[in-house]
């Protein structure tokens, strides 16, 4: 895969920080035109490099707060596919939000969203324990969010500078 | 009334006070503190510091000697792993050689490296030669120290670089010692190799000590930073400081240091440690780990800075003042003179009216009225909304 321009990887990190930033407000941040950006951003989308735009939301906010597990499989890896046809299976299940390939004690680590605790034990007990190749699951319900995606919640690093200083 | 705003009204304690203590104005820059504290919502350009938090790593360096128990004294000059890291970073970094030995002296802040720099040089009646505007301490502490601070105009249209003729005019048989202080704060000019040669062809005929306060080296956009020190024939005449303020976000831990000819540091040494003894232990722990694991941080926050820079440039010339491009440091140095009103009134008024804190070129001395100093050192989302703020308080200026 040919590395991206110089250009490309600063709209991502622009675009990392704060997604709605407008090309225009992008090309005035980088030097170059609206032009030169919206062209690196199109060929972002098209080569899937920016997979979706979306909003990172402290859930310890909303009332209708939703119960996130962490799970750890073991599975047994198939013959010719390695993991990828069971992590295939799990992917597709709508209530998993990431699936991840380990190092060390376990194989995958699933991420599963529900909305009561009733709810992802059924998923982990009916659906995804019972997978032939699964060997064993533990389940590990998240608590509180501290930091996703390298934001802090409850620390919006407020400006301790003074108004005006030399 | 704070201490801080406290005028000397008791007249028999004012008897007891040196001349020279009395006759210092406070600074400009105190004034709009003052009036902008206590006001509610106000954006503020008015910060000459980084908005980045001093990186974990080396706060965390900090508090890990902390708990060790590291809390004694350190030799005079600053612990020699600390002297030692300075000399391998000017040398990587600006292609300087110091000997950590005898050429390296540890400071609280350029400021102390500034302020020893001038009390070891300066004889009562000798004249200080300083590149206007400048950084407000420059005139007041020669002044303090008995010299006569002489401030050489520069302007706009050289893109506030020191012109050799403008300083030639203004050196007399009194002159003794110029200070200079690129990558400028408050105007971002910067000097290229180019620009400083017929300076220093002047430091040498005028036979001129220099103070170099180079602590925006590292935030330079385009061009990489030439220290006055590294000039053919200057190191010896040049009293180098730095510091870990602005490159490392390291304002509030005041360290700093000044590099020179070992006669000129040993003078200094003897001042410092007099009166402060050592820098912190802590800080210059913290200073190590910066140099020796903060670089890449460093280029992240100089990366950020550069794009803000084109913003407020773009959005200020957008309102339509007049605005060169800064080159260094984290400020953009606006002319006002269009809308009609001095620089105290533009930067009062767009304070009261406006909500946007910024500095009036005046506080900054001779050449600083028309302009105004705005800090780019602050979140994109506060330049814009400063920006749209300034952009209806100009717009209603013009329309009368």
């Amino acid at each position: 895969m040919k590395p991206l321009s110089e250009l490309k990887l600063k709209v991502l990190d622009l675009l990392k920080e704060d997604a709605r930033r407008s090309p225009a407000l992008l090309a005035t941040l980088l030097g170059v035109t609206e032009d030169e950006v919206s062209v690196a951003i199109a060929e972002l989308e098209e080569d899937n490099v920016i997979v979706k735009y979306a909003t990172v939301v402290n859930s310890g906010k909303l009332d209708d707060e939703k119960v996130t597990a962490l799970i750890e499989v073991q599975i047994t890896p198939e013959r010719g596919r390695g993991f990828e046809a069971i992590a295939e299976r799990v992917y597709l299940f709508p209530q998993v939000k990431s699936v991840y390939l380990m190092s060390g004690a376990y194989d995958l680590l699933v991420e599963v969203e529900g909305r009561t605790l009733k709810e992802v034990a059924s998923f982990v007990s009916d659906k995804l324990s019972t997978l032939e190749s699964v060997l064993s699951t533990k389940t590990h319900f998240i608590l509180k969010k501290y930091k996703q995606d390298g934001i802090i919640f409850e620390d919006p690093e407020e400006d301790r500078r003074l108004m005006i200083s030399p | 009334m704070t201490v801080e705003s406290q005028q000397y009204s008791d007249k028999s304690m004012l008897s007891y006070l040196a001349p020279r203590v009395r006759e210092i104005q406070p600074s400009g820059i105190r004034k709009f503190f003052d009036l902008a504290s206590g006001n509610k919502d106000i954006i503020t350009l008015g910060v000459g510091e980084p908005d980045f938090i001093t990186p974990w790593h080396v706060r965390e360096a900090c508090v890990y000697s902390l708990e060790r128990g590291y809390t004694s004294y350190t030799s005079n000059a600053g612990t020699p792993e600390l002297r030692e890291a300075i000399a391998e970073y000017l040398h990587n970094g600006f292609g300087l050689n110091y000997d950590p030995k005898d050429e390296i002296l540890v400071t609280v802040g350029g400021s102390e490296a500034i302020d020893l720099a001038l009390r070891a040089l300066i004889e009562p009646g000798d004249e200080i030669l300083v590149p206007a505007p400048c950084y407000i301490s420059y005139s007041p502490i020669s002044f303090i120290g008995g010299g006569v601070p002489v401030e050489i105009e520069t302007y706009a249209k050289d893109n506030f670089k020191l012109k050799a003729e403008h300083l030639e005019a203004k050196i007399s048989p009194k002159s003794k010692v110029l200070i200079l202080n690129y990558p400028s704060n408050p105007t971002g000019g910067i000097m290229t190799y180019e620009d400083w040669l017929p300076i220093a062809k002047l430091v040498e005929k005028h036979d001129l000590i220099v103070i170099s306060d180079e602590i925006y080296a590292e935030l330079t956009y385009g061009s990489k930073h030439v220290s006055f020190a590294s000039l053919p024939g200057m190191k010896d005449r040049t009293i180098l400081v730095n510091g870990f303020s602005k490159a490392f976000a390291m304002t509030g831990w005041r360290m700093g240091y000044a590099c020179g000819h070992p006669e000129l540091i040993y003078a200094m040494l003897k001042i410092h440690q007099y009166t402060v003894m050592c820098a912190p232990v802590m800080g210059q722990v913290a200073a190590l780990e910066a140099l020796k694991n903060g670089l890449e941080e460093k280029d992240q926050m100089v990366e950020s800075y550069n794009q803000r820079r084109r913003l407020i440039v773009q959005g200020l010339r957008d309102i339509g003042l007049s605005c060169h491009e800064p080159q260094g440091a984290f400020y953009a140095f606006p002319g006002i003179e269009t809308t009609g009103l001095s620089s105290d009134e533009f930067a009062q008024r767009l304070l009261l009216e406006a909500k946007v804190a910024a500095v009036p070129g005046t506080a900054f001395g001779a050449g600083g009225e028309g302009y105004l100093r705005c800090s780019y050192a602050t979140s994109v989302n506060q330049i814009n909304e400063a920006l749209d703020r300034m952009g209806k308080f100009v717009h209603k200026l013009k329309q009368g």
